[in-house]
């Protein structure tokens, strides 16, 4: 027979049922990577897109040219943002299956790359988040309740009910909108640095993609653009292993780590453990400085794993073994971090269980206060008139129109549909 | 005859044509092993292979794309975008390439592709999971435009799409996947096994394309819709006591012009309903050809009901959404005027 060809459709190592196998995980040992200068050319660290920076070692410890050296009590920090996350999401998934929000989306098992990066960026960076990066919320210091609100589309909704629960925004804070469709906020980070370049400002700003959606053309887009113009740019794979049903092949991690893309472009790609805070602080700090130094963008793939489901309308044990997360070799990041702290003699198994609960009773409390601003339920609720505003920044004459006849027809009791809203459950 | 579901319905149409057809791919994000968010390709890969039902990267750009390619290369591939609001990254294969392929190559080339999409809103799905995109698509000269309301046309028409040699854009309105939707959200929802749209064939059988169903009969008035809405004027006709005919439109393009107009001749009035915001929405050719055939027979403005010229917002749709209410309204209107 002569050769013919045959497509070659990638399969996960496990499936329901299966042990789970990450044998092709190719993972360096803490500490061996070298960390180049950060003006270095690309093409002269293209090993750091094939190997795994990692600082943190089996014993806990600290280790390496890209240990960032943190004072004990930025540690400290680290490991209170990742928990506060972590349980923020708890408790919103919780509020999801009561039926009191319409949907949600964790971060579980992947706080580290939201928080360690928020904070090595400065303040006056600006980020372009997907949906699975509410750490840098929390990082920035936003009240928890602001976040429950939007969920909640009650009339403290930074969104005015137009959005989907997390599909946050913070002008202030520097944290763009987050639009619901996947990827195009890549690009759109790189426009934003270039502006910023143009203006001659030290800001410079930094995007997260999953590698699922790494397969749409925007991130193409992204990583031409930032290559062709040198923007000060961070932009951020973050490869979890899973996009719904999907594993990472299907976005064509078989054949090259995500980060080897980033040579392909001119742009240096550096592959991280993405649950060592320390290694994503560190590889984080070093692409800032390359970019404020005129070096240009920066691709860094987090090797990470979605411990939660896609999101509440998502059934995980459909498709991937239900034990998988544990088999997970880089492990949880919060207890990760809580070891190291653990090891320097600077945290203890006592003050991370009082830490619990004083965040547990943080985000009750938070709870509490987003209710009183409406729930889908009761109390007080927005104003529908005001979904006619917006749409440009004058309404438009036929908006007009149609605010009034919305307004006639919710004025007459003979016409029901005009109602309050009511919950329909999504999927 | 089986009772199904829309899902159950549409799974059916790729089961039989997978089995009839050795041409017949199918190809989406999710829609392999796990068998689709909506489960409408669930137990297809495991009996057709994964060779015939493909999981994709995220890139419907590229779903779209490679589809055409295939279809080009003498496959008729079937492929999903998982919500009609993610359609755009492919936009420019669809309007560009799929609907120019055979003109532009005056026949040599064509590309038989099937691109099935859930629209529609009613599940909470804010403005990036309930887009109604039906004009942008029947805009463009080269494809086929079909968006059934009921299990039976479901698979009638799947089948036509996919035996069919041109490109069609499948619009699935999501909300009534499980049952008839009425506009009434704070009532229990109905299935679709009490409805006698719900009975359907197991084997093959086709519904044809570019034809519109007469799905009440009436003398006062004519309600053109299509998707939920056709549910959702059956409930309006109730509420204002109108004897009004419903069509169900069926087929956005081509568009059955004769079924329209002789009705509309008949009772005089029309209204014309959509869940997709009203300006520049189908509704505008539904009203024009309306308006060019029937006019000397006309004894009122024609009236749309539509959605708001706005995004789909979270918090209000059943604000937004163009309920039995409003239509009724529209209904009284063009019934009382003289």
């Amino acid at each position: 027979m002569p050769p013919r060809s045959r497509l070659h459709v990638p399969s996960p190592p496990a499936r329901p049922g299966q042990e789970p196998d990450f044998s092709y995980l190719q993972i360096s040992p803490a500490g061996l990577v070298g960390r180049p200068d950060v003006i270095a050319a690309a093409r002269e660290i293209e090993e750091l897109s094939v190997q795994m920076v990692r600082v943190l070692g089996e014993d806990h410890r600290a280790v390496g040219p890209w240990n960032p050296h943190l004072e004990p009590e930025e540690l400290q920090v680290g490991l209170r943002h990742m928990l506060l996350t972590r349980l923020f999401d708890d408790r919103m998934q919780k509020i999801q299956r009561q039926g009191r929000i319409s949907f949600y989306i964790k971060s579980t098992g992947e706080e580290a790359v939201a928080v360690a990066q928020g904070m090595a960026l400065q303040p006056g960076d600006m980020l372009f988040p997907s949906y699975r990066q509410q750490g840098l919320h929390v990082v920035r210091g936003r009240n928890l309740v602001d976040l429950m609100c939007q969920c909640l589309s009650n009339t403290r909704d930074m969104c005015k009910g137009r959005q989907m629960p997390i599909m946050y925004h913070w002008g202030s804070g520097k944290i763009f909108s987050i639009s619901g469709n996947l990827a195009t906020q890549f690009p759109q980070a790189v426009g934003w640095a270039m502006a910023a370049a143009i203006k001659g400002e030290d800001h410079i700003a930094a995007s997260w993609i999953g590698e699922g959606s790494s397969a749409e053309a925007d991130f193409h887009h992204a990583m031409t653009f930032a290559a062709v113009y040198r923007a000060p740019v961070i932009l951020n794979l973050v490869n979890n292993q899973w996009a719904i049903s999907t594993f990472q092949g299907f976005a064509g991690g078989e054949q090259r780590t995500f980060a080897q893309r980033g040579p392909g472009y001119g742009i240096p790609g550096i592959r991280v453990d993405g649950n060592d805070f320390l290694a994503v602080y560190a590889v984080t700090q070093w692409a800032a400085q390359r970019a404020r130094q005129s070096g240009g963008p920066t691709l860094i793939e987090h090797v990470t794993y979605r411990a939660a489901a896609h999101s509440t309308s998502d059934d995980p044990s459909r498709y991937r073994p239900k034990e998988e997360w544990r088999a997970w070799p880089l492990g949880d990041p919060i207890g990760r971090l809580k070891q190291h702290l653990i090891a320097l003699g600077e945290w203890s198994e006592e003050r991370h269980a009082k830490l619990e609960k004083e965040l547990e009773a943080h985000v009750t409390a938070c709870w509490k206060e987003a209710e009183t601003f409406g729930t889908l339920s009761g109390g007080p609720a927005l104003d529908p008139l005001t979904m006619f505003e917006d749409v440009l920044k004058e309404m438009p004459p036929n908006l007009a129109r149609q605010r009034e006849e919305l307004r006639a027809l919710r004025d007459t009791p003979a016409l029901p549909q005009a109602a309050t809203p009511t919950l329909v459950q999504k999927g | 005859m089986a009772r199904m579901n829309m899902v159950q319905a549409l799974n059916s149409a790729m089961d039989v044509m997978l089995a009839r057809d050795p041409r017949v791919v199918i190809l989406g994000e999710d829609v392999g092993y796990f068998g689709g968010v909506f489960r409408a390709t669930e137990g297809l890969q495991r009996k057709h292979g994964e060779h015939r039902v493909l999981d994709t990267p995220i890139a419907e750009g590229g779903i779209i794309a490679a589809a055409i390619g295939m279809g080009a290369n003498g496959l008729k591939p079937v492929a999903e975008i998982q919500f009609a609001d993610y359609i755009y990254p492919g936009f420019d294969q669809v309007v560009s390439e799929l609907a120019r392929l055979r003109y532009r190559s005056a026949g040599d080339f064509s590309a038989p592709v099937t691109i099935r999409t859930p629209c529609g809103g009613g599940i909470r799905g804010g403005q990036t999971h309930s887009q109604s995109p039906e004009a942008l698509f029947a805009h463009v000269c080269g494809i086929k435009v079909v968006m059934p309301s009921n299990p039976y046309d479901a698979k009638g028409l799947l089948i036509s799409s996919i035996e069919g040699d041109d490109p069609v854009v499948f619009f699935e309105p999501k909300r009534i996947y499980n049952g008839p939707f009425d506009g009434e959200p704070h009532k229990p929802a109905s299935p679709w096994s009490t409805h006698p749209r719900g009975e359907v064939p197991e084997g093959h059988f086709t519904v044809p394309i570019g034809r519109a169903e007469i799905v009440r009969e009436g003398s006062e008035a004519t309600i053109l819709a299509y998707g939920t809405m056709v549910h959702v004027a059956e409930a309006a006709v109730k509420m204002a006591r109108v004897d009004a005919e419903i069509i169900d439109v069926r087929t956005m393009a081509p568009l059955d012009v004769d079924t329209l107009c002789t009705s509309v001749c008949k009772t005089g009035r029309c209204v014309v309903v959509h869940e997709a915001t009203r300006f520049g929405g189908y509704g505008a050719e539904l009203v024009a050809t309306v308006q060019e055939q029937c006019f000397w027979n006309l004894e009122a403005p024609i009236q749309r009901v539509a959605g708001w010229d706005t995004p789909y917002p979270h918090a209000f749709e059943w604000e937004y959404f163009p309920g039995p209410g409003r239509i009724a309204a529209a209904l009284k209107l063009v019934t009382e005027a003289r």
